[in-house]
Formats: structure tokens, C-alpha cells, sequence
């Protein structure tokens, strides 16, 4: 059964359609990327996911369990794009009240652990007040993953994060895949979602405009080849026609200075997918 | 039953860290002393020659009690209200309401449970505030209220009805306009009870029913009034009139309903309030 499966999802917001019918289905152990520009839809998506928010028509699925009910609500992890922990909590505080409320028993080990995920080992006993925005989305992590998610909806977790903690999430995320935790992360940092995501999915206006894996987006896009008469550019063909080609044009007495397989980067896709918009 | 107690409790050191808690506690301590300085007074000037039939120390005790337990209305519905009038919208706009809403219990349990928070904070409050105006009262005057347990209920059913009403427009109104709104229905309760007062000193029938359908419309000004009747139940003959001329003496009777209408209202109002914040988008 797939951790998350979105069909024909639409959220409408008075005359503003947020969501247009969207499909996406994310699997067990699965760590999907939504990308999109602002105001695309992406977190609108997440929110009806974790029950903040009605959709329109459509469903969406947690677990087999309708999102938004107690077990679908129960399978989740979410962090929100937008959030504050209440300032005269300590962080260690903050995780015990939702192990409370998502009826973890994990005890102090489980919030020892995450702290130390996270890199808050040491500010625990820290009053979130005193902390620093990017530390405050850090625990916003550690809070997300409280009572083990079998799926976990991340609207952008790294948009605070310094160098150093964008990679400690990258960490993260992995050490969850290892663990079979499903993942949707909510990111506008392309490189990041190469890097990490099994599958991307690009929203622009509320549609599905491309889908696949991170290498089927950056596809071939052709064969360059270097002769004596010129540049000769085979649009259609792919990296396995670079030696046929290449023989063709010698026996057609040509001379070859230079081959190039043609690849697009994950950016230009979502460039193409996107109408350039943001560019 | 876990969760509830959780953001009950979540909710209760929200309270105790505002600012406006501390100021509260001042102003109770101030309101205290000034009743202190004002019971004596009013004790140790009787009049020099009461009509026949009138108690003096109970005239004077019961209205000197009735202006108190006035006040303790007043600053309990101002801390009932302080606590929840941000706890849908107010939370939700600053994000603190996102990642517990998320979680697996139910938003009626967490409104509840925010009605909860507040009452551990103002029902003891009521109690305390209101046992200490009734001793300050008796040793200045030798004068007791005829009733001592349900007036002091009925002002804590006044105060959580006003934490219903401040929750039902939590959950639609932001912080700001919630706090004007819940405070406008209070001074709006207020009115008719002097209204009502006038009524019966002018013997107006229209705005007698006026004010009875106002004091019905919001019963923590009926529970108030009642209250108020039952420190005096036991008057009689020219006290009782007197009393009943006075703004803060003789009080309405509720009449027997009361209670169970009072719990209905609150009820409907929690029910509201749970319906709007279950179809709100967050
Ligand atoms: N509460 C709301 N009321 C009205 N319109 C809304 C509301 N929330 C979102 N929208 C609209 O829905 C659309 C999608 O918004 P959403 O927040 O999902 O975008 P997003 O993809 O997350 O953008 P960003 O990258 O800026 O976070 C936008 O046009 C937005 O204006
Ligand atoms: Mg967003």
C-alpha cells in the first residue's frame, strides 16, 4: 500500500484554484520531491495531506487511512512551512509534549536520539526563545519525526538552514530511507532534490507539469558531434547512437574532433516544465 | 483523555507565563485592598436613624458583597478571556496551532481541553477572590451572605460561559477583534442588567422584557443577578425592597431553569465552536 496516494486533488480558495486536480502517489519507504514555483500549490498539497485543510474534490490517502482522520493523522510526521514552538519551552520539552500527544512511547532515549539527528544534542535543555531560526527549524525536524512517521511531509525544512544544516538534513534523509520511512519534501533547492529524491514531481498552477525520476527528467536531449565541416548537432538520437553516429560520418570520410552527449540539468527541466517562469 | 490533559496543561503555562496573568494578580491585590478600605467604611457609618424594617448591616453588607462579586465577574471573565480568545485564529496566524492540530486528536478534544486550561486557572480564582470579599465583608461587619456555596458557583458558570463565548469567536475572529467582541457582549450583559434594575424601580414592562431576553441571550449576566439574589436570600420586608432598588443589592432570581439552561448554553456554544473550527482550513 503506498505511504501517500493523491487523486484528483483540487483545492479552490474562492475564486483562486490552489490545487487543479493532481495525482501523486508516493510508496513505502519512498522519498519524493515536489518542486514548483510560488504560489504553485505545493504546500496547499502537504496541508490537506496532514487534515489542516479540506480539499475541494479528489482524495487523498495516508496509509490507506482518508487524510485528515486519526490514523492517517497518527501516520504522519509534518513540518510546517511556517511554524513557532511555543518560546519558553525547552527543546527537550517541546518533543515530550508531541510524544505526549502522538503517544510515543519513546521516552527521553527517543528525544535524545532526535536531538542528536538533528545536531541539538548539545541546546536541549535550551529554551526555544534563545534559539536561533535556523535551530528552531532544526527541532522543527526532530519534532516532525516523533513517534517514528511512516510518512513524513517536510514544506520546506531547509529554508533557514546554513550550509553545515543543509547537509545534516540531507543526512537525515537518508538515514530515513534506510529505515523505510516515506518522505515528501516541499523544496525550491534543485540540487538538494537531485541529490536526495528517489522521484521528483513538478507543480505549476496546481497540475502535475512533469514527473519522474530525477534522471529520466534531466533526459538526453541529443548528440553533438565536432567534424572538419563543422558542428552537427543529432537532436533526437542518445548517448547508446554516439558510436554508430560517430562510425557513419568516417565512413562518410569525415574527421571527428570532438563527442558530446547532450543532457539537460533537473533545472532546465523544471525550467521547460515550469514556462521559464522564475527565470 | 491523555491528550486533553496535555494541551489542558500546555494551555495553563501559556497562562501563567503572560504577562497579563501578573498584571491580573496586581490588580486582584489592589481590588482587595481598596474592598478592605471601602467595607469598613461603609460599616462604620450606619445611618443615624434607619427606617423601621430596614437591616442596616445587612443592607449595607449585601450591596458592599454585591459590588465585589461584581468585580470578581469582571476580572475572571478578563483572565477566562485573556486565556482562550487567540486559541483557533490567534494560534493559527502565528503558527503554534499547525503542528498540534496535525497530530492524532481530535480539534473538539483540543477545544475542550483549552476550556479546561481555563477553568483550572479561573475557577480557583473565582473561589479564592470571592471566599476572601466574603471574609473582608464579615469581619468588617459582622454580616454573612445567607448563601455561600452557589453564588460562588454560579459566578464560575459565568466566567467559563464567557471562555465558551471567547472560544466560539476564537475560532473566527483574529485575536484583536475577538477580545473587542467577547468584551462588547459583556458590557452588553451589563447594561441589561441595569436595565432591568430600571425596569423595576420605573415599573417599565418593555424594558423589563428587554432585559430579561438580553439576560437570557447571555446567562452569565443572569447567573450574575441570581448570584446576587441568593447572598439576600433570606431578606425580607424593607430590606428586601431596598435592596432590590440597588444596583448591586437584591438581583433577579434565575428561577429553578437556570442551571440546566446555563449548561445548554454552554454546550451549544462549545458545539458551534467545534463545528466552525472543524471546517476551518488552517
Ligand atoms: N488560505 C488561503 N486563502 C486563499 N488563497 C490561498 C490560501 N492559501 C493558499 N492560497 C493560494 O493558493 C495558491 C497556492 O498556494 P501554496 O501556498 O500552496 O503555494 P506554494 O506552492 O506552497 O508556494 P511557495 O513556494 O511560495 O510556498 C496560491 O495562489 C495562494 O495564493
Ligand atoms: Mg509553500
Amino acid at each position: 500500500m503506498a505511504a501517500l496516494a493523491v487523486r484528483g486533488l483540487e483545492k479552490r480558495y474562492g475564486r483562486v484554484t490552489a490545487l487543479g486536480g493532481v495525482d501523486l502517489e508516493v510508496g513505502e519507504g519512498e522519498l519524493v520531491g515536489l518542486l514548483g514555483p510560488n504560489g504553485a500549490g505545493k504546500s496547499t498539497l502537504v496541508k490537506i495531506v496532514c487534515g489542516l485543510t479540506r480539499a475541494t474534490a479528489g482524495s487523498a490517502t495516508v496509509c490507506g487511512a482518508p487524510a485528515g482522520s486519526l490514523a492517517a493523522r497518527g501516520a504522519i510526521g509534518y513540518l510546517a512551512e511556517l511554524f513557532r514552538f511555543p518560546g519558553w519551552y525547552r527543546a527537550d520539552e517541546v518533543l515530550e509534549l508531541h510524544q505526549r500527544l502522538a503517544a510515543s512511547r519513546g521516552g527521553a532515549a527517543e528525544r535524545s536520539e532526535l536531538l542528536d539527528l538533528v545536531g541539538l544534542e548539545d541546546v536541549g535543555r535550551k529554551r526555544v526563545d534563545d534559539f536561533s531560526k535556523g535551530m528552531q527549524q532544526r527541532l522543527g525536524i526532530a519534532q516532525a519525526l516523533v513517534g517514528s512517521p511512516r510518512l513524513l511531509l517536510l514544506d520546506e525544512p531547509t529554508s533557514a538552514l546554513d550550509p553545515a544544516g543543509r547537509r545534516t538534513v540531507r543526512g537525515v534523509l537518508e538515514e530515513l530511507r534506510r529505515r523505510g520511512i516515506a518522505v515528501l519534501l516541499n523544496s525550491h533547492l534543485l540540487s538538494e532534490v537531485e541529490l536526495v529524491c528517489d522521484r521528483v514531481v513538478i507543480l505549476s498552477g496546481g497540475q502535475v507539469a512533469a514527473a519522474g525520476t530525477p534522471d529520466e527528467l534531466a533526459q538526453a536531449r541529443g548528440v553533438e558531434i565536432e567534424t572538419g565541416s563543422g558542428l552537427r548537432t543529432f537532436a533526437s538520437a542518445a548517448r547508446e547512437d554516439a558510436p554508430r553516429l560517430v562510425a557513419e560520418l568516417v565512413a562518410a570520410g569525415e574527421s571527428i574532433y570532438g563527442v558530446r552527449v547532450l543532457t539537460t540539468t533537473l533545472e532546465e527541466a523544471y525550467l521547460e516544465a515550469v514556462g521559464g517562469e522564475g527565470s | 483523555m491523555t491528550a486533553v490533559l496535555t494541551i489542558a496543561g500546555y494551555a495553563l503555562r501559556e497562562a501563567l507565563r503572560r504577562r497579563v496573568f501578573a498584571v491580573l494578580l496586581v490588580l486582584t491585590v489592589l481590588f482587595l485592598a481598596l474592598f478592605w478600605l471601602g467595607a469598613r467604611q461603609a460599616f462604620a457609618h450606619p445611618p443615624d436613624l434607619p427606617p423601621v424594617g430596614l437591616d442596616a448591616t445587612e443592607f449595607a453588607g449585601a450591596i458592599v458583597l454585591g459590588l465585589g462579586m461584581f468585580a470578581i465577574l469582571f476580572l475572571g471573565s478578563v483572565l477566562a478571556v485573556f486565556l482562550t480568545l487567540g486559541a483557533v485564529r490567534g494560534d493559527a496566524e502565528r503558527g503554534l496551532l499547525q503542528p498540534l492540530v496535525t497530530r492524532p486528536v481530535s480539534r473538539t478534544k483540543l477545544l475542550l481541553a483549552r476550556l479546561l486550561g481555563a477553568a483550572f486557572v479561573c475557577v480557583p480564582y473565582v473561589a479564592v477572590v470571592n471566599a476572601l470579599a466574603i471574609v473582608i465583608v464579615g469581619r468588617s461587619g459582622g454580616w454573612w451572605p445567607d448563601r455561600l456555596v452557589t453564588p460562588v458557583l454560579e459566578l464560575s458558570a459565568a466566567v467559563l460561559i464567557l471562555a465558551a463565548l471567547s472560544l466560539l469567536g476564537s475560532v473566527f475572529l483574529s485575536a484583536t477583534a475577538n477580545g473587542i467582541a467577547v468584551f462588547m457582549l459583556f458590557g452588553a450583559g451589563l447594561v441589561a442588567g441595569l436595565l432591568g434594575q430600571i425596569a423595576e424601580v420605573v415599573n417599565s414592562h418593555t424594558l423589563s422584557q428587554i432585559s430579561k431576553i438580553t439576560a437570557w441571550a447571555l446567562p452569565f449576566e443572569a447567573l450574575y443577578q441570581d448570584a446576587l439574589n441568593r447572598i439576600t436570600a433570606d431578606a425580607s420586608g424593607l430590606t428586601e425592597f431596598a435592596l432590590d432598588l440597588g444596583p448591586f443589592g437584591g438581583g433577579r432570581p434565575g428561577g429553578s431553569l437556570l442551571p440546566l439552561y446555563a449548561l445548554a448554553y454552554l454546550v451549544v456554544v462549545l458545539g458551534v465552536a467545534a463545528w466552525g473550527f472543524n471546517r476551518r482550513d488552517l
